[in-house]
């Protein structure tokens, strides 16, 4: 059901502006909706950010993920576990761009015996990572609307995901790689059973949000053509705040524009926003260097304690019998 | 095993198919043999905790106040407020499954709530339809869901069968750590007065006497020295015990158990001989006499409430810095919350080893060494005179407990130990050791007897690593560095892996210590006879 729900929403998505865009309106598609999406974009991604840094860090947690430094003979894991400000960065640079810890996962199986085995399972961290390199390229790519004359950096990536020269226009490596992931993490999420019971709808709209918008593109490079200088006039239009809106650009691109103009919309408000939160994760972004400097909580109120002397005051006799040193010596001791 | 009844092949038919029906219906069956006694009221009283009352899990009335769920929500936006960890890792899971076959509760039970990424979407469903705007009006779509009785009772019967162990934090791609979820989510349920007695009644106890069992000073001194005592008939070398005594170089901490259970006993027995052998200039604490903190168990207020102990001793007694024993979520708390709670340590010295000059820059804020660190350092520098022919009939391998690996990386210190105190050591399979390792099960306040189901089913991953080199390597004893791991082991592996001892690091340092003027031994430190040197067998014959 939650599948459904989130198929019929993309489906929503996709026939409100086809059919809006053919009534009419560009103005509306093409420069109000992506304006508007922007700005509760922009808003609420930086509301979300600051809510998280506006709350404290009271407690250096890091999760070791190797040797500590302690010895100097012991060569401690620098990026796994470090100590360091480098380290650090060394650490969170290697999981947000490499995914270092879904690199880890391994598959667990229960086998006659009892007995356990466990494999190394790297399709989910491959996926991962071959889906959010190619929406990035993807991403990257579009600047080549945006800024005229095109970029020489975007062209060379151009150059690089058409490397293969098949088909006409030329097949982005990316393009393929963006459906193909999105189609594995998906086929995951339905197939696999534990993953499925684990699913709500936000976890199929968003793949199947970018799915459209993929498709949508890919529709509008390979079969139905689209007028590019039309897209390009309005994209430089939006981005230098000085909107055009060109005569037949054709209702797929305002398709297109509105479901990304929907995923931006939707994403401060969802768990897309792992894309900030990754930073702000305290078992990831601090070094384990807790005994070596003292961590501060802002918070740190007092507490009631036991304190050794009403310790010693209701134990006196019998620390005194057993002969343990005591800091007061009493006249009149009380009966026990 | 009076509980177990039913038979290891039986518990091990695990059955990891989920049920057809969501999760977000709760459905708690408290069966006997999963969860733990509801907290006595007088525990509670004596903490001033709230809400104390007669209950058990299993009674349908849970003796809630009319705003119960004012109480919660209001604890949550507190926490909300006061810890970034619990705000971010409510927002960001993406639920992508990677955690759910890490939970060694949810390989052992295969029950769907007991994967990492469920125990969190308990409270998130919660935390969305009150803190956020998509949970208030979409609902179950993006998976909120109200609070009412039967979502508190799912909270409390899955925040009990977590460990805190941290291991899913390890592969999370966003390092979400359930425990912070538990620690969380047990919090709040301590504001209805909901609690287990084996934490509360180890926190009464420690806050009255300072050690878990209540165990009073004059108690604690005879133990001690009976163990002197009974060390100095095992080697002929007259012992003491310093306590309370002001003035000495370092102050010792150890969890208490390390003076009234076993195997505990042995690794006490170790530290005593290495501490005389060495000659250091030491104390151990009556009322710092518990490095385990149940507080961790409980709350954050309650790890301060019982940690400020520690500094509080070291300054009254005099010492330069602080040694710790073996324990596990003792060390969490020494290393990730004691200097921040009751710091800064301005009134001690940079640790210092006595015997070798090491500077122990990695404790220079905190003041606090772990023996395994202070040993290694020893033996690296040729201070200690060892035998390790003394330990040849102990095959052993080594269980990384969850708190020194994942909050500390505790790893090689231990194994530099063993290697040079022992001739047979061997690793269990590297997808359970080290920042893998898996929990013994009964960790965070589940070490009783009423959940041992639950335990040996939380214990299986550990269990069968430990099989795995029985049989292939044939070792025969599980050594530990935790005082939970050397309580509750002995019956996990008593059903899984028959045969297996466990024991600690510093009981194996005990046996290899050679000591000046030690008689010759024959035994080692439990009393068992020693394997003869092959040496001596050859000119027997």
């Amino acid at each position: 059901m939650t599948f459904g729900f989130s198929l019929f929403v993309v489906a929503l998505l996709i026939a409100i502006p086809a059919l809006g865009a053919a009534a009419g309106g560009h103005a509306f598609w093409g420069v109000v909706i992506p304006y508007a999406a922007l700005a509760i974009f922009l808003a609420g991604f930086t509301a979300r950010i600051l809510g998280w840094a506006r709350v404290p860090v009271p407690f250096r947690i890091p999760t070791a993920g190797g040797q500590q430094k302690s010895l100097d003979w012991i060569k401690s894991s620098r990026l796994d576990n470090p100590h360091s400000a480098w380290g650090t960065i060394g650490r969170m640079a290697l999981e947000i761009l490499c995914f270092r810890s879904l690199f880890r996962n391994t598959r667990v199986e229960l086998r006659e015996g009892p007995k356990l085995a466990y494999g190394s399972s790297k399709w989910l961290w491959a996926a991962a990572l071959a889906f959010h390199y190619a929406f990035l390229v993807v991403f990257l790519r579009h600047f080549k609307y945006f800024v005229e004359p095109t970029p020489a950096w975007v062209t060379a990536i151009q150059g690089l995901d058409g490397f293969f020269q098949v088909g006409l226009p030329v097949l982005y490596v990316t393009d393929a790689l963006l459906l193909g992931a999105v189609a594995f993490l998906l086929g995951r999420r339905l197939l696999d059973a534990r993953v499925r019971y684990i699913s709500h709808a936000a976890d199929y709209f968003p793949l199947l949000l970018i799915a459209a918008i993929a498709v949508t593109g890919v529709l509008m490079r390979y079969f139905f053509k689209v007028d590019l200088l039309g897209v390009k006039q309005l994209a430089v239009g939006l981005l230098s705040l000085q909107p055009v809106v060109p005569e037949g650009v054709g209702a797929m691109f305002f398709v297109h524009l509105f479901l990304v103009s929907s995923l931006i919309v939707y994403l401060p408000f969802s768990k897309l926003m792992h894309l900030g939160g990754v930073f702000l994760s305290p078992t990831r972004n601090l070094p384990n260097d807790n005994r070596m400097r003292r961590h501060v909580n802002p918070w740190n109120y007092p507490v009631k304690v036991h304190t050794y002397e009403e310790y010693e005051e209701e134990f006196h006799e019998v620390m005194k019998a057993a002969g343990l040193p005591l800091d007061k010596e009493k006249s009149c001791p009380k009966a026990s | 095993m009076s509980q177990g009844k039913l038979k290891p092949e039986e518990l091990a038919r695990i059955n990891y198919q989920p049920p057809a029906k969501g999760w977000m219906d709760p459905d708690v069956e408290f069966r006997k043999g999963t969860w733990c006694y509801g907290a006595v009221p007088d525990t509670l009283k004596y903490l001033d905790l709230p809400l104390p009352k007669k209950w058990q899990p299993s009674d349908a009335d849970w003796q809630l106040p009319p705003n119960w769920k004012q109480i919660i929500f209001e604890g949550m936006r507190e926490r909300l407020q006061r810890f970034r960890t619990f705000k971010v890792f409510m927002d960001i899971c993406v639920r992508c499954g990677a955690c759910a076959d890490k939970c060694h509760f949810y390989i052992g039970s295969g029950d769907p709530k007991n994967m990492p990424v469920l125990r969190a979407e308990l409270l998130r469903s919660v935390y969305r339809r009150e803190f956020t705007k998509a949970g208030k009006i979409m609902g179950k779509m993006v998976g909120a869901r109200d609070l009412d009785e039967k979502v508190l009772k799912e909270w409390f019967y899955y925040f009990y069968q977590c460990t805190e162990c941290r291991r899913c934090s390890v592969y999370c791609p966003y390092g979400i750590d359930t425990a912070e979820i538990t620690m969380m989510g047990r919090e709040l349920l301590n504001l209805l007065g909901l609690s287990i007695e084996w934490v509360n009644t180890p926190l009464a106890n420690c806050f009255r006497t300072g050690n878990h069992l209540g165990i009073q000073p004059h108690g604690f001194k005879d133990s001690l020295d009976f163990a002197a005592d009974e060390l100095s008939d095992l080697t002929g070398v007259p012992i003491k015990v310093p306590i309370n005594e002001k003035g000495h170089e370092i102050l010792f901490v150890t969890p208490s158990a390390d003076y009234f259970a076993s195997p505990h006993y042995f690794t006490l027995l170790g530290y005593l001989a290495l501490f005389h052998e060495i000659g250091l200039d030491y104390t151990f604490s009556s009322f710092a006499s518990e490095g385990g903190n149940f507080g961790l168990f409980h709350s954050h207020e309650m790890i301060k409430r019982l940690n400020a102990k520690i500094y509080a001793e070291a300054r009254r007694l005099g010492v330069k810095w602080i040694l710790g024993g073996e324990c596990g979520h003792m060390w969490r708390v020494l290393h990730q919350y004691m200097d921040t709670m009751n710091g800064p340590a301005d009134f001690l010295q940079m640790p210092k080893s006595p015997l070798t000059g090491t500077v122990f820059n990695n404790a220079a804020s905190t003041k606090m060494v772990h023996i395994s660190e202070f040993t290694a350092d020893l033996i690296r520098h040729g201070k200690l005179k060892l035998d390790p022919s003394r330990n040849d009939h102990w095959k052993a391998t080594f269980h990384d407990s969850c708190n020194p690996a994942r909050c500390m990386g505790l790893f090689e210190e231990p194994r530099y130990i063993m290697r040079r105190v022992m001739n047979h050591y061997y690793e269990m399979p590297e997808d359970t050791i080290r920042e893998q390792t898996f929990c013994c099960g009964s960790g965070s306040g589940l070490g009783t007897d009423e959940n041992m189901e639950n335990r040996l089913r939380g214990g299986l991953p550990r269990a069968n690593a430990v099989k795995h080199v029985r049989d292939s390597k044939g070792a025969n004893i599980l050594i530990c560095m935790c005082a939970i791991d050397k309580a509750t082991l002995p019956p996990l592996l008593e059903y899984w892996v028959p045969g297996m001892e466990v024991g600690g690091v510093h009981e194996l340092v005990g046996n290899a210590l050679v000591m000046k003027g030690e008689k010759e031994r024959d035994t080692d430190l439990r009393g068992q006879p020693l394997v003869k040197p092959a040496k001596e067998v050859q000119d027997a014959a």
